[in-house]
């Protein structure tokens, strides 16, 4: 598994992504965040795994760890349709400049995240974004859940096929109570 | 406006009281303006002169940065890496530099259509006089042009006031690119206001191209039925020789236009175009065809249709030239920004070109003579189709199969492409004889060929994507409508009322270039929301083109479904890039013509009035040039916000409110003087949206103004929450900050909001006379 930037030309200067290299690592990161978010972009409802919409994961995900959602662009719809409550929804760009204000309370005031995951955002979307947030959020982690190197980002799962972001995305889910 | 320069020059001069020796005397100019409106406060404002105005848009909508790199490499001292808030060996850090690159950006878009702007007044002015007289909609347009008006405090009448109108214009970008400088401006937001000031240049400088090329050419003048154009590569006529032309600056396409009709040949060549070049040709003579947007650039020529390649200025790739000698197609430049590395024949005997170019002893020719450019166009496509025979460089499908075998599977296609397609997949599909994910990637394909560039083996995975989408490409026979320039006074004087009142919902500008996230689809699907909406829609560029490329139940393009008038429910092409301005100019026509406003140099009175009043949204689909960001720039500006496609988060700025933070939300009540929160309206100056779904919510959305009527934003809300229940499938979670009165309330959802609103601790509150400039405040409170 590579720990190149998926898009070859996204390349980061002094300050890179740990890769992830065991979904178990991600687990225990998001356990020791006190206010972790997933932010889930537009090709959630695009990426199929093992016949299973990229969607249906995150959710299982998301219930087990009780990580707040916050979906994208018409994203919440698609949530909301299989019975799943985001915990907000905005645009990408309103979650990312609201990550960067340290007066920000967080999700319904409960606090500034500590650790904001991404996951499904257009590439080069998510990378910018998590530019942004390297540059100007100093106090804040991020991950992404991506199947696709993200330089930019605090940690990193490595380039890898789709099998292989099954089963983490799996093991993640298996880790936290309420995982099956 | 008419002025001269005066100079007295006098070896002696005795008078009363002295000798003089030696006097001379020069006055710049002697204005003699018989304009009766009053001059404004800030007539041909320099670099820093609006940048109060801009503080207050930038306090509203403050950046977020986002760098696309995390060093700086303008200087020596560097490279210097800024990231997390180190500061480089100049002193900026990353905010500051990532605002720079803003600038910079806006600069030369600015600088590109400024230049355009020269060289079209120029050879103008060479071809028919200082006086000739502009006109860009007789009796139906007394507001000429109301971007120099406003920025400049101008009213130009003929070429030789253009000619005064662009000094200002050239002064100002090379100010403003000298800001850029290292060890010049130093705070971020001094440097956003600077690009704000590139954007009301640009505005000026792409009205006067735009202003000067309608008068003299006779494009369709403020013509809401301007005549169809047919469009696509299935409209071309493979009998007849083909000259294509590419780029924006339509003067030497004029040369082959007037050549053809000259020697009675207009109807025996098909010219076409693409990108900008294309729509202004189409508005000089209604039988040229435009092919289609930007990102097709790749796809006419390897499609081998193309007998002669005419290259002006920009959005050309620079590998067309390269490309055109793959199908032993002759180039001709014709621009100087654009050489191309060929041997100037602007001097040559006609004869002597034409043979070198059918003889291929040169690959082409730099023409810097427009009516040459013509005559050598016609006379080598004459000769050279017969010989040509339309040759294709797209491999036949037996070949796709068996080249694709030899791929590696290394996925750097993929990697390298910027929409992420699934070419692997499709290339080991195709090695199995499958053409079929090929032809998928067809519409979605943006033409930029870097895959080929990335493939170890070789693949020309572009031609392999064109190939398998043959049929399509063939199938392509649209409309699109000419652009009308101007709108006219008449049609601001009727919509103008229901704009501002908040009836007539929004007008939608679907501007700018075809680095689309899903091809062009959207856009099309995104004007006819809004068009069916009765909001009005208008259009420009290769937007535009996007736009008339599928017909609905009925077979019908979108210029064909819709009225081409500034109406309600109306879909106007405006034109090409540099017709832009025509759409912040009926922005401008209305606070000028409808609410009686001065414009004349009053720049921060009208913006402030566009702001608060006229539910205006850009919409860059696919914003890809330096050109569509000092065109964004020129809106924001103005206070009216720009939505862009995915691809448009690599401007790696925006511009955003915070809808959290109410003190961020507050206007002067221009009566009397109180502060009135009036909510988050609009909420954003420039931001990026992920999906088209996304977009017509936000757009929707970002037409709510603060001076909406009860019964407008009753309108505006009923568009608004019906969007965001069918794509978010649910209510707004932000409605409550958008009522003002239970009047506001659409009477359909009464029953719905008001349970929110109760929940929400909603307080009912005054519609004002919004303003954010002190100085407006008709009644000082005591």
């Amino acid at each position: 598994m590579s720990c190149e930037p998926w898009q070859c030309a996204e390349i980061a200067a002094t300050k890179k992504a740990h890769p992830i290299n065991k979904p178990e690592v991600a687990v225990a990161m998001i356990k020791r965040a006190a206010h972790p978010i997933l932010v889930v972009g537009s090709n959630v409802t695009e990426r199929s795994l093992e016949g299973k919409l990229l969607i249906e994961y995150i959710i299982d995900f998301a219930k087990a760890s009780n990580v707040k959602v916050v979906a994208t662009a018409h994203m919440v719809a698609e949530f909301l349709k299989r019975g799943y409550e985001p915990a907000d929804f905005m645009s990408a760009m309103d979650i990312g400049n609201r990550l960067v204000d340290p007066t920000w309370q967080g999700i319904n005031g409960e606090g500034h995240p500590d650790l904001a995951m991404f996951v499904a955002l257009p590439y080069y979307m998510e990378s910018l974004i998590l530019s942004g947030l390297k540059h100007f959020a100093p106090n804040l982690k991020t991950m992404t859940l991506d199947n696709l190197f993200h330089p930019h980002a605090s940690w990193s799962f490595p380039n890898a096929p789709a099998k292989t972001w099954t089963e983490n995305l799996t093991v993640m889910t298996s880790k936290f109570k309420g995982g099956k | 406006m008419t002025n001269k320069g005066l100079r007295v020059k006098a070896k002696e001069l005795k008078t009363d009281i002295a000798l003089v020796k030696g006097l001379e005397l020069s006055v710049g100019k002697i204005i003699d303006d018989t304009w009766e409106e009053p001059m404004g406060p800030t007539p041909m404002p320099h670099i820093a002169t609006l940048r109060d105005w801009d503080m207050k848009l930038l306090n509203k909508y403050k950046p977020f940065y986002m760098p696309d790199c995390d060093l700086c490499c303008l200087c020596t001292y560097g490279k210097c890496d800024l990231t997390a808030g180190k500061r480089g060996a100049c002193g900026l850090n990353i905010a500051d530099q990532s605002s720079r690159i803003v600038l910079i950006a806006c600069s030369i878009g600015a600088a590109t259509h400024t230049g355009h702007a020269r060289h079209v007044v120029d050879h103008l002015i060479e071809e028919y006089g200082r006086n000739y007289p502009l006109d860009v909609g007789g009796f139906n347009v007394d507001v000429e042009a109301p971007v120099t008006r406003l920025v400049t405090g101008i009213k130009p009448e003929t070429l030789g006031d253009l000619d005064e109108v662009l000094t200002y214009c050239e002064t100002q970008v090379t100010h403003l690119l000298s800001a850029a400088h290292t060890g010049q401006e130093s705070n971020n937001l001094d440097f956003e206001s600077k690009a704000f000031h590139a954007g009301r240049v640009d505005q000026v400088g792409m009205e006067v191209a735009d202003i000067a090329q309608i008068s003299v050419f006779n494009f369709p003048k403020a013509d809401p039925e301007a005549p169809l154009i047919e469009m696509g590569l299935g409209t071309i006529d493979n009998a007849k020789p083909v000259i294509c032309c590419i780029g924006h600056n339509v003067v030497p396409s004029v040369g082959i236009i007037d050549y053809m009709k000259a020697n009675k040949l207009d109807s025996k060549l098909e010219v076409v175009g693409l990108c900008c070049t294309a729509i202004d040709n189409s508005r000089y003579f209604d039988r040229a065809k435009i092919v289609g947007p930007i990102s097709w650039e790749l796809r006419v020529i390897r499609s081998g249709l193309v007998d002669v390649l005419v290259l002006d200025e920009q959005c050309v790739r620079t590998d067309c030239a390269l490309e055109a000698e793959r199908i032993n197609a002759p180039v001709i430049a014709a621009s100087e920004k654009n050489c191309i590395g060929y041997k100037n024949r602007t001097n040559d005997p006609v004869d002597e070109i034409v043979n070198d170019l059918v003889s291929r002893k040169v690959p082409g020719v730099l023409i810097l003579d427009p009516e040459k450019v013509g005559e050598v166009a016609v006379r080598v496509a004459q000769k050279v189709a017969p010989m040509r025979k339309k040759l294709s460089i797209l491999p036949s499908e037996e070949e796709i199969i068996k080249l694709a075998k030899t791929c590696r599977h290394c996925n750097l296609c993929q990697r390298s492409c910027p929409q992420d397609l699934e070419i692997p997949a499709a290339i080991t599909a195709a090695a199995e004889g499958n053409l079929k994910p090929l032809t998928d990637l067809y519409e979605e394909c943006i033409g930029c060929g870097r895959c080929e560039e990335a493939c170890p083996v070789k693949l020309q995975i572009h031609s392999f994507i064109l190939k398998a989408g043959q049929k399509y490409m063939l199938e392509e026979t649209n409309f699109c409508r000419a652009g009308r320039g101007a709108v006219q006074d008449i049609e601001i004087r009727s919509a103008g009322g229901p704009i501002v009142l908040g009836e007539i919902p929004g007008i939608l500008a679907a501007v700018g270039c075809a680095n689309y996230p899903h091809g062009g689809k959207d856009v099309y699907d995104i004007c006819r929301e809004f068009a069916q909406r009765r909001f009005i829609v208008m259009t420009s560029g290769c937007s535009a083109m996007s736009a008339g490329s599928y017909r609905n139940e009925e077979g019908q393009t979108l210029y064909e479904e819709f009225p081409g008038s500034f109406e309600a429910g109306g879909v106007l092409n405006v034109g090409s890039c540099v017709s832009n301005p025509h759409i912040a100019g009926a922005a401008i026509k209305v606070a000028s013509i409808f609410a009686k406003r001065n414009l004349r140099g009053n720049y921060e009175e009208i913006a402030d009035y566009i702001h608060n009043r006229i539910g205006a949204v850009g919409l860059a689909w696919g914003a890809y040039s330096q050109k569509a960001a000092s065109i964004a720039s020129g809106f924001w500006s103005l206070g009216v916000p720009v939505l862009v496609g995915p691809h448009g988060s690599k401007y790696r700025r925006m511009l955003m409110g915070r809808s959290d933070k109410p003190e961020n939300w507050e206007v002067y009540d221009a009566r009397t003087g109180d502060t009135v929160n009036v909510g988050p309206a609009p909420e954003h100056l420039f931001q990026t949206v992920e999906t088209p779904q996304e977009a017509m919510v936000a757009i929707a959305k970002l037409c709510i103004r603060p001076n909406d009527t009860w019964k407008g934003r009753s309108i505006k809300l009923s568009h608004y929450i019906d969007l965001h229940k069918r794509h978010y499938g649910r209510m707004p979670k932000d409605i409550h900050q958008f009522v003002r009165t239970m009047a506001d309330v659409p009477v359909t959802m009464k029953d719905e909001i008001k349970d929110i609103l109760e929940a929400k601790g909603w307080k009912e509150t005054v519609i004002p006379d919004p303003t954010m400039l002190p100085r407006m405040i008709r009644s000082k409170k005591e």
